[in-house]
């Protein structure tokens, strides 16, 4: 039996849970590459695929009533968060049944009642509302705490590094995650961060950061861990940086031709999060692949139900247009 | 019971009772306690300006002091407000909403329609504007139209001490995002204003004087300079009627409209720029939907399209005055052939 470092304090049950999660984006983000391709999907869609292991390894350990603010690549992460997967396939069919009635789509996904602050169709969007959360938990004595996702794009914006600022000074109970996947939109890493850990940049706000595998569901977990834990205990801010990979482009509909030849069959082949789960989970016995089987069946069933309804659903009425502007006015 | 105290006083007193009324208040903004951290006292400044000085010793862990990070704090505030709290942020100079722009108007302001109804964001973001401090042109603008135009933010600029405090309870206690706009130059005008909390409701014009000849629809401090030039034309026999709208968005346009159809002519004063400003806005709404009655074309009274000088000669040129608001009456009237 090999030892899987981090799941010592996971049961069967969230072995399993978490398993179903990354499957669940991965069954919901294949899909909606193929359909995307029919035109039957209005706008834009950014697919996380090959990023699960992050999502489901953060969200592991967070509650109902944690908070997280997203990317433009926000399905994964609300998934992960319990967001309703069929609500969210009607929200980006346009639908009135959508988590949003239609009105926001793929890139404005969110479920507040989930503690899911929303995809954010701005670049470094997330963290200073992940600021203002923390801050509130704070100010009502609260254990809650806030985590925002970021890209590699994301960690150059203004607001990100202000917001790793703000909330160093005022000691917030906030983790910020840099999913790192090499590209922001098709401008190489290399490039743009000069070739440095954007961990290494939380040295500079006074805050632990660290670089994991964001394939491996376990180091994410294990990271994720400690940092949550230590903003809930009141310890501050942390920085995690995800070094990972996506399986599709930018938006659906990026010829990627910036891309390698075989870079993504290359990584599904070596690096898949969902692979190295399984291997690692079943070699050390904690796991059947039966049981995974089966999860990978009722997966796919949910996300065909999914698509099916999200075609069937019906369009948002005229008065939705004028609805939800204000409170009142 | 009410005792005559400053614009910037009532502001602070408004801050001070709904703080105290609700604990979900908290204030935030660079120097909004001023010397956190500092050697000497603490509250040093509350405020560049002092609006928010003496909150806090009464509330020491709802105001708090940021680094100059607008992007960051101003997204904190609909962030908190997202979870719990009533956020009061501090835009120091409306001016500098460039950089945080994108969190007022991308984040705060759509996340309730974005979001199919889920979202509250209950915040106010206090902030500055205006010329007449000589603070030139990144400090002295006027630019609450910009914000008029979003869909989802609520837009407020009171005119006297009375409107301050009740515009800025009715804002805390509003469920959504509120741009409220502290014009510097009233900030030691005085005023009658009751003790106790009020609300003034948003959305809700005020007739400051009744007069049958001509509707001046003024904002902010023009209302002052509105005014003073209706009571100079009251002694050429001219009776202006002053409507103060209080709040840009919502904007009462029924009272507009009523005061318009009595009058039959329209000056409007804004200390913006001319050009997609509450001029042009107000003049176009009233052009249709009181064309009927109106005997003249309607007239603005404006900054003109630059920005705010530095030099006092050139400021005091740049902002609308009475004199430049009766010239304009009196056109409307015909009284200008005569005179």
């Amino acid at each position: 039996m090999t030892e899987v470092a981090g799941a010592q304090e996971l049961g069967k049950e969230q072995l399993l849970d978490a398993y179903r999660t990354m499957r669940t984006i991965r069954e919901f983000e294949e899909r909606l590459h193929v359909e995307f391709a029919t035109g039957e999907i209005p706008g834009f869609v950014h697919l996380y695929a090959g990023e699960e292991a992050i999502a489901a390894g953060v969200m592991a350990h967070l509650d109902a009533d944690d908070y997280i603010a997203s990317t433009h690549r926000g399905h994964g992460h609300a998934i992960a968060k319990g967001c309703d997967v069929k609500g969210m396939m009607k929200e980006i069919y346009g639908k009135a049944d959508g988590l949003c009635h239609g009105k926001g789509g793929s890139m404005h996904i969110a479920d507040l009642d989930k503690g899911m602050l929303g995809a954010n169709g701005i670049v470094g969007g997330g963290p200073p509302l992940v600021c203002g959360v923390g801050l509130s938990a704070k100010v009502r004595g609260t254990n809650q705490v806030a985590v925002s996702f970021t890209g590699d794009g994301g960690s150059n914006q203004g607001t990100t590094l202000e917001s790793m600022n703000l909330a160093a000074v005022w000691d917030l109970p906030v983790v910020f995650v840099i999913e790192n996947n090499g590209y922001a939109e098709a401008t190489s890493t290399n490039f743009s961060t000069k070739g440095l850990d954007i961990a290494k940049r939380a040295d500079g706000f006074g805050i632990p950061g660290v670089v994991v595998d964001g394939h491996d569901f376990f180091a994410v977990y294990e990271a994720a861990g400690e940092a949550i834990r230590r903003a809930r205990e009141g310890g501050g801010p942390s920085l995690i940086e995800c070094k990972v990979n996506r399986y599709y482009g930018h938006f659906e509909g990026d010829a990627q031709t910036y891309r390698a030849p075989n870079e993504v069959e290359n990584i599904r082949q070596e690096k898949d999060c969902l692979m190295l789960f399984r291997q690692r989970v079943t070699s050390a016995g904690l796991v059947e692949d039966g049981e995974l089987d089966r999860i990978d069946e009722e997966v796919k069933q949910l996300i065909d139900e999914s698509v099916e309804e999200g075609k069937a659903s019906p369009e948002p009425g005229e008065e939705y247009l004028l609805t939800d502007v204000y409170v009142s006015y | 019971m009410a005792r005559r105290i400053t614009y910037m006083q009532a502001i602070n007193e408004a801050l001070r009772q709904e703080m105290e009324r609700d604990e979900s208040v908290v204030v935030f903004g660079e120097d909004n306690v001023g010397g956190t951290g500092a050697p000497g006292e603490d509250d040093a400044w509350g405020g560049v300006m002092g609006v928010t000085k003496g909150l806090y010793p009464h509330f020491p862990d709802r105001v708090i002091d940021t680094p100059i990070s607008e992007s960051a704090f101003i997204g904190a505030a609909a962030g908190a407000a997202c979870s719990g709290l009533r956020p009061v942020a501090e835009l120091m100079f409306v001016d500098f909403f460039g950089v945080c722009m994108d969190q007022i108007y991308n984040q705060a302001a759509k996340f309730r329609y974005m979001f199919g109804g889920k979202a509250v964001t209950p915040m106010v973001i206090r902030t500055m504007y205006g010329a007449g401090i000589r603070a030139a042109a990144q400090h002295s603008q006027s630019l609450y139209p910009i914000f008029t135009h979003i869909p989802g933010l609520k837009v407020v600029v009171p005119s006297n001490p009375y409107d301050a405090k009740g515009l800025m309870i009715a804002s805390i206690r509003d469920d959504d995002p509120v741009i409220f706009f502290e014009n510097k130059v009233l900030y030691t005008m005085e005023g009658e204003v009751p003790e106790e909390p009020y609300e003034i409701p948003l959305g809700e014009a005020e007739y400051v004087r009744e007069g049958d000849d001509v509707t001046i629809v003024a904002i902010g401090r023009m209302v002052s300079m509105a005014e003073q030039a209706a009571e100079a034309l009251s002694g050429e026999g001219i009776e202006c009627e002053i409507v103060d709208p209080r709040t840009t968005s919502p904007l009462d346009e029924e009272t507009i409209f009523e005061s318009v159809e009595n009058t039959g002519r329209l000056v409007v004063v804004d200390e913006a720029n001319p050009r997609c400003s509450l001029a042009t806005d107000i003049a176009a709404r009233v052009a249709e939907n009181c064309f009927d009655d109106l005997k003249a074309a309607p007239k603005m009274v404006t900054a003109p399209h630059t920005p705010p000088p530095f030099s006092p000669t050139l400021e005091d040129l740049y902002v609308p005055d009475p004199e430049r608001v009766a010239a304009a009456v009196r056109e409307v009237t015909g009284a200008g052939a005569r005179a």
